[in-house]
Parts: C-alpha cells; structure tokens; sequence
C-alpha cells in the first residue's frame, strides 16, 4: 500500500472506532426529532456534530439525517454515505439499514448522503473497506429505529413491546390482530426516549430477508434509462466546458503559449496558463496540487478539445520525468544480481535451507498499467468568491474538500461538494488531481462555473498508475517436498530516494513470510517520477501473480501437486498477525477456500493436450480467494480462457448478486491486465495514448466465471478487490499445465501470449 | 442551422455549433441528452453508441451534420418518460448487470439492435456484435444472460 493512502485511512479507521465506542457507551447515540406533521426522524448522533440533525421543512420530511428518515406518509428514505464507483454499496449500504429496520425494500428510497464527516464519519471509496467499517453501524442504525417504532405501536395500543412483531414496514400484534405502518407510528416514535443503542436487539442471520440475497442495484433503473448520474452529466446554469492541456513529459511546465490565437478560435471564452502547484507527482488524496498547464474555457467540450489541438506551447522540462522503462528493466537486472539495498525482514536460516535443499529461482517483472475508468476524469467547480461548489465522481470527497481548501485558500466550510456517481474508480479517483484542476480553472477563468473535461487520451497519459516491478526470487524445497525458505528480492521505485513510490511496497511479512520460519524479505529502489497510486488491490495485484506463478514453480520442482502443496504450506488453522486492513491471514480459511475451489472445478481431472487447470491463492482486505482457471493455448501461443471457478471465504454476504458481480468482474480485469495491458515510458512520456493500444478484453473473451461464498460467520469484509489477484496466477499456471511454459512477466503478451 | 430527428422530435442546433461537431457533443452539449457517454472519441469503446436509422453507430465518429434528416434513437428514447421499459432494459434491470454503469446505455443500444434483426441470438452471435463495446467493470457475462434473457422475453410478447 502507498504510504498517504494507507496511514491516512488507517488513522480515520480508528477514529470511527473510538467514536463508535464511544457513541455505544453513551445514552443518545440516536436522537429522535419529533415536529407537527413531521413524523420520525432519526438520527444517530455523532460527537462533535456541527449543526442540528434535522430540521423542520414546512411540513415536508425533516432532511439531513445520516441514515434513516421517515415522514407521516409511510415514505422511508436511507442515506448512502460512501461514493458509487461500481462496487454496489449505494445500494449495499443501505440494505444493511433495510434488513434491522425490517422494511419494504422496494418501498425505500436511497439517497447519496451529504459529505460531513461530524455525521458519517469517514466516507470513502477504498480498500474494501465500505462493508467492514460500516455493517455494525448501520444494522444498529436500523434496528434502534425498528425499536422505537415498535415502542411507540406498544404505547398506543397499551400491549407489551415484546408481544409486536415488524415485517415489511409496519408493526403487528398478533393478540389483537392490530396493523400499524412505519408512518402511522412515526409522530409518536417521535416523542419517545431513545433505547440504550446496546440495549437493541439485533437480528439472527437466519432471520434475515434481505442480506444474503440478490439485490438489484439502486440505480439501474435510472442507468437503463440513460439518466445523469454521473459526474460527467453535471450541468450548471452558466457552465463553461474546459481543456486543460498538460505537458507531454510528465512534469513539465508551461511557459508561454500562443493563446492569443487560441482565444480567437470557435466558441472559445478564455485561455490561460496554469501554474504548477504543490506536489501533483505523489499521489494524495488530500493534496492542493495541479500540474502546469494551459485551461481553455469555452461554450462546448467539443470546441474546447478542438481549440487544445490548436495550442502551441513551450514547455520546460527541466524538472519533468526523463524515465525510460527500458533502461529501468536494464537496472533491475542487474540490481538483481547484487546484494539488496536493505533486508526488510529475515527470520530463520535462509543461507542454510538453500544448501540443504533444492532451490528454485525466477525473475518476475510486472509493467506498470493505467486505471483506464471508462468515465474520463472531470470534476465541474463553481468558484464564488468566498466560496466554491464542486461536483465531482471522487472516491475520497472528503479529501477532496481539504484539498480544495488548501488550494483556494477557503476555510473547508466554504467548499461544498456533491458527491456524483463515477464511471469505473479502480483508484483512480482517489487522486483529486481533477478536483483541484476544476477548482483553480473555475477561480482564473473569474469566478464561472467549469465542468473540466479529460480526453481519454489525457486519462492515460495523466495517472496514478500501477507501479511496475521486479521481483528476483529465490525458494528451496526438501527431500518431503516441503517449502523450507522464500527469498524475495524485491525491486521497486523510488522518488525521493528514501521510500518506494506509491503502492509500490511489498510487508516484510507477506505470504507465505507469515507462514514460514525461514525467510528474507529484501529491497533495492530505481529512482523515478512517474506518479503511481493504489490501483484495485494495490500490491496484491501483482505480488499475488509473482508468489503464485513462483510457489507453482516450486511445487513442480518438488514433484508435488499445488493443491496438497499450498494446503501443507498453511499448515495447522490458525490466524497470522494482522495485516493493514485488519486481521490477518488464517490459515484454517486459507485451506478451506483452495480445498472448495479444488473440488469445484474438478481439480486433477484429465483434459486434452494444450489445455490445462490452474490454481492460485490470495488474502488480501480481509478476504481469502482461491481461483482455478481452465485454459487452452494453441501453437501461436493464442490463450483461450473457457472457466474461472472462484471460491470465497469473507464472512456473511450482504448483497449476493452484487458480491457475484464484483468477484466476475474482478476475474474480466484480470484476464484483461495480465494478458495485453502495460504502460510503457520513455523520456517521460506515456507511449500509450487510447484503447487501440490498450486493449481492454472484449465481451467474446469473457469466460463462465463461477463464483461461490463460503458460508461462515466471519465478521464480513469488502468484495471490491480481493477477487482480483489471484486470477492472473491461476491463468499463468494453467497454460504452464498445458504447455509447459513459465509466463514470468505481467503481461503475458511480453512472452508471445495472445487472448 | 441543422435539423436533427432524435427520438421522435425535431431538434434545431444553431449556427453556434460547429456543424462537424461529433454527433456525441451536441447530443451531450447542446440538446442535454447526457445518457450517451463519452469513453475515447476514437471509435474504440462505442460508450457513445446510438441508433441512426435503427443501426447502432459511434456517435463521436459522426458529424452532427451527416446525420441530419436520417432519425436518431438516444438510450433516453428506447421509453419514453414513464412508459414501460423495454425487454432490454428490464433484463438489464433484473439480471443487475452494471457495476458502474458507464458503459451500459451503449451496451443496451447495440443490444436493442441486434435483437431487432436476430430475435434469437447464439453466444456467438451476441459476441459477434457486443465485442464492439468496452465494459471496464467486466460485466459481460451478465450482458450475454441480460440479451438471451430480453430475446426470451420479446418472443413471449409477440407469441
């Protein structure tokens, strides 16, 4: 993980926890609100929190609660406080609300929340962390407003609580066959004390009606119809549409321009330079930081792409990238050759496992990849003088606030955004690097309202990416064909010559360190500056391909089959120590995922000559995955991938068609970046520029993916990622089953390898 | 001044705009019709597609001059406001197909139109036509059932 993304995230995840502590040992967590005509309003009260939780509207539904509201007529309306990037909780979040408050899922309205943190604490889009740091919240969230509903039926008809029952948005008693809906009772629930939060009962699993099942989406009512969501819909009365042109070598800076002939051109309403600000190559979220450039506002997208095309500008290069991708593969094979720079961590004796045993090693390298959201970025900014309005698709809004502030030099009240659904976000808009370039453009253009427009080829050229890599590895087995020591020389990117770039990083103790006694994690740096960020399952995304494909080579070196192979490296069940988004890898899980997908996919099973199963294994956020792919290769060395069989183990599910959707997903993206996908540079500049020269698989690659949950009773983690990593191994080995060929390269098109 | 025929109504576009301006922009720009996306502008991902003359075509690969007086069909007109959705949409809508949903309008108007001509698609068929469009998200598996899925349910209709 990088390092802003992970402390700061981190940090935040504390925080909640302590509040949420807090708020349990407190009477008021939730605070009713009752006003004429108003019904039900409930709120959970955070410490700290700026202004009332609700307020009287004439009568209409009080607004502005973080969860749950409901009003007199019977209407519910829960509140999704996290972005909608494509990983479903939009809808997911709020059926973790539906599910304690026992209501008509299909008579709800779900509603984006406001950005405030007073209210909702962190919101985010990241490390699989929506589900994990919000489930316990929201289920009491639901069933504190359940309670009080049923407290006030109870006090209305003079019966017991505990004789009333709830389905489908109203309360039952049975004795006397009496029906109240949710909106009947709300005037009175309003004028009710609220239950000690811990005092609320919760619903047993096999209660539940909703979590568990399928879902459709909130939205896609709205999608098919080809309604605005999307950031990219936004449209503001007055709004001007902009370019904003950067420098073809990452980091350059804009001198001059011929702007005076660019002002001239169709539809064109101003042209300027921008100056460069703060640190824009380091990845953070919260940072005020803009890349030199030339904005051009005009009255449309279109005539402000055709006038960038028109600009002639000077750049200085002085401080830009000068990397070369080649000469860095040239480094790190030599680098590889010597002693690391550092030893991370060493545990054991490695020298002498490697002198008992039979040894193994192989050199992986990976490229780096672009996010390739099929949204472009673009942000819209309305700056008003003393204050400025953003609508934006970013996955940290919050940050997006803080930086926008820093940068206009507002105090953060005066920056208000509107959270937007993004087209894809795979990371990328965790970068508020839009954000800040629509804010800045928004206050030089005077104070009118921009929507910035990123060209595709803008959004390749202009990225966080994937940082590309190295691994030299080294592994020796026993007589028994046992693992007996991992060494991982790993070789990765510097910029300020002291810590690798972003997301570039490997744990000392990373799988299979936490599960063997003899080990040695090591590092040398290439110094670069070529931004790079978290990208869906950063670091597992290809620390997963090189330990799988290398465990693989070491089975086969032991003669051994990799199923009986991986389940004897884990071991007895038991859980290693914690990772960065909580619990460790347990081993007992780890085991019963690779056994499950083993069996699914008939593992040892017969197939004709070229095609072949593979398998691989990978923890990351919480989760434990275990893939198998069926694959043939012909003699042209064309892959064609017929099944993917994954089996998970995170917990109870919360949405099962969405989690299903991710996991398929997340198997297409895989099949997609390990086969054709790389970003190369030279002379610091990206040299692919649109999809012609990164190809995206297409709907006639696709395989059957087959996806199946453990049921286990885990507290339940994120689906957005850990389904990712172990799909490019479990490929890799299986052309290796079929042909005998090693792929140690991401992508396999660097080895011949066609989809 | 052009005349464009888009979903059922005659659009006048301006002297203001550029008349080889992209289909894709003056659907987006000028008339508000936000449902067709911008995903490259080069004819590779067909995010922008749209019906001219009931064909699915890239609509930034189109002047908006080429397409006067041939009629236009946008995602925002396969139902009209509060009318019925149709087959496509609800089994886009059943079988959850998005993720983020991007790319889903051009995904279901290339779909409307190859159930238009082929009521009855193979898989082969469906990847034949589909391959055109780029799903970031992975969702295609869902969009092969989603088709097969609207095929079913449009030959129910009419039987």
């Amino acid at each position: 993980m990088s390092s802003v993304y992970l402390p700061e995230f981190m940090q935040r995840l504390e925080a909640q926890r302590a509040e949420e502590a807090a708020m349990l040992s407190r009477r008021g967590f939730i605070k009713l609100t009752g006003l004429a005509g108003g019904g039900l309003v409930l709120g959970v009260s955070l410490p700290g929190a700026r202004r009332a939780l609700a307020q009287p509207s004439g009568g209409t539904p009080f607004e502005a609660n973080p969860y749950v509201q409901i009003d007199s007529t019977g209407r519910v309306v829960l509140f999704a406080k996290n972005p909608e990037v494509g990983q479903g909780v939009k809808t997911s979040l709020p059926l973790i609300v539906a599910e304690e408050l026992d209501v008509d899922w299909l008579e709800v309205e779900v509603r984006q929340s406001e950005i405030d943190a007073a209210r909702y604490g962190p919101q985010f889009a990241g490390g699989s962390l929506s589900i994990p740091m919000n489930y316990d919240t929201l289920r009491r969230a639901g069933a504190t407003a359940r309670a009080m509903l049923v407290a006030a039926a109870a006090k209305q008809w003079n019966v017991p609580a505990a004789e009333l029952t709830t389905e489908a948005g109203a309360v039952r008693h049975a004795a006397s066959n009496r029906r109240a809906t949710y909106g009947e009772l709300a005037d009175i629930a309003a004028t009710l004390p609220v239950p000690e939060p811990a005092s609320v009962a919760l619903k047993r699993k096999q209660d539940f009606r909703l979590l568990g099942k399928r879902v459709t989406g909130v939205d896609n009512a709205k999608l098919v119809r080809g309604e605005p969501l999307f950031g990219i819909d936004q449209r503001v009365p007055g709004m001007l549409y902009a370019a904003f042109a950067k420098a073809p070598a990452i980091g350059a800076r804009a001198v001059s321009a011929n702007l005076d002939h660019v002002r001239t051109l169709r539809g064109v309403k101003n042209a300027f330079i921008v100056a460069h600000q703060g640190d824009p190559l380091a990845f953070n979220p919260a940072g005020a930081a803009v890349l030199s450039g030339v904005a051009i506002v005009a009255d449309s997208t279109w005539n402000a792409l055709q006038a960038k095309k028109a600009l002639d500008v000077r750049w200085d290069e002085t401080q830009a990238s000068k990397d070369s991708w080649k000469a860095a593969v040239a480094q790190a094979k030599s680098l590889a050759t010597k002693a690391p720079a550092e030893v991370l961590g060493e545990a054991g004796n490695v020298e002498a496992a490697f002198a008992s045993g039979k040894t193994v090693e192989g050199f992986y390298t990976y490229h780096y990849v672009a996010h390739a959201d099929l949204e472009p970025q673009n942000c819209t900014a309305w700056f008003k003088g003393n204050s400025v309005e953003i609508w934006a698709p970013t996955q940290t809004p919050q940050n997006a606030v803080d930086a926008v502030a820093a940068l206009l030099g507002l105090p953060k009240d005066k920056v208000r955004l509107h959270q937007l659904r993004g087209g894809g976000g795979f990371g990328r808009r965790l970068a508020n690097d839009s954000v800040c370039e629509a804010a800045l453009i928004s206050k030089q253009a005077g104070g009118v309202p921009v929507k910035v427009q990123w060209t595709r080829e803008d959004d390749m050229a202009f990225d966080y990416y994937r940082p590309g890599g190295f691994q030299a590895l080294k592994a020796a087995v026993d007589n028994a064909g046992k693992l007996t020591a991992w060494q991982n020389h790993f070789i990765t990117f510097t910029m300020d010559g002291k810590a690798p770039v972003s997301a570039a990083t490997i744990d000392k103790t990373e799988f299979p360190a936490n599960v063997l006694g003899t080990h040695r994690m090591a590092q040398s740096m290439i110094p670069s500056k070529i931004p790079t960020g978290p990208w869906r399952a950063p670091g597992s995304n290809v620390i997963a391909f090189c330990t799988q494909s290398f465990l693989h080579e070491c089975a086969v070196a032991a003669n051994r089959d990799y199923v009986d192979f991986l389940v004897d490296l884990m071991g007895e069940p038991r859980a290693t120590s914690a990772g960065p988004f909580g619990a460790g890898l347990h081993t007992g899980r780890a085991a019963n995922v690779i056994k499950a997908v083993a069996e699914r996919a008939r593992w040892g099973r017969q197939l004709p000559r070229g095609r072949g199963l593979g398998l691989a294994f990978h923890f990351s956020h919480q989760g434990h995955f275990a893939e198998v792919a069926e694959v043939s290769v012909d003699a042209s060395k064309k892959v064609t991938v017929h099944k993917v069989w994954v089996v998970a183990d995170i917990g109870p599910i919360v949405n099962l068609s969405s989690a299903e959707n991710q996991c398929q997903g997340s198997v297409i993206d895989a099949l997609s970046t390990a086969m054709g996908l790389k970003i190369t540079f030279e002379n610091g500049r990206a040299e692919q520029s649109n999809f012609h020269q990164y190809p995206i698989v297409r709907i006639d690659k696709a395989p059957e993916i087959d996806v199946h949950f453990l049921d286990t009773d885990y507290p339940p983690t994120g689906c957005g990622e850990p389904a990712f990593p172990p799909a490019a191994p479990a490929i890799a080995n299986a052309i290796f089953a079929a042909t005998g060929q090693r792929i140690r390269t991401l992508p396999f098109s660097e080895e011949g390898y066609s989809v | 001044m052009l005349n464009l025929t888009i979903n059922g109504r005659t659009h006048t576009v301006g002297d203001d705009v550029d008349p080889q301006t992209p289909l894709l922009w003056v659907l987006r720009d000028t008339l508000g019709l936000v449902g067709t996306k911008y995903g490259c502008g080069v004819g590779q991902c067909s995010a922008c597609t749209v019906h001219l003359n009931g064909s699915p075509i890239q609509s930034c690969q189109v002047p908006a001059s080429a397409a006067v007086g041939q009629p236009i069909t946008t995602i925002e007109g396969l139902a009209a406001p509060g009318a019925p959705l149709t087959a496509v949409q609800q089994a886009w809508i059943e079988e959850d197909v998005a993720q983020c949903g991007y790319c889903q309008a051009g995904q279901i108007m290339r779909a409307t139109a190859l159930l238009a001509r082929n009521p009855q698609p193979t898989d082969e068929d469906i990847d034949r036509d589909m391959a055109a469009n780029i799903c970031r998200c992975g969702t295609y598996t869902r969009i092969r059932k989603a088709i097969h899925s609207a095929a079913a349910k449009m030959r129910g209709g009419a039987a």
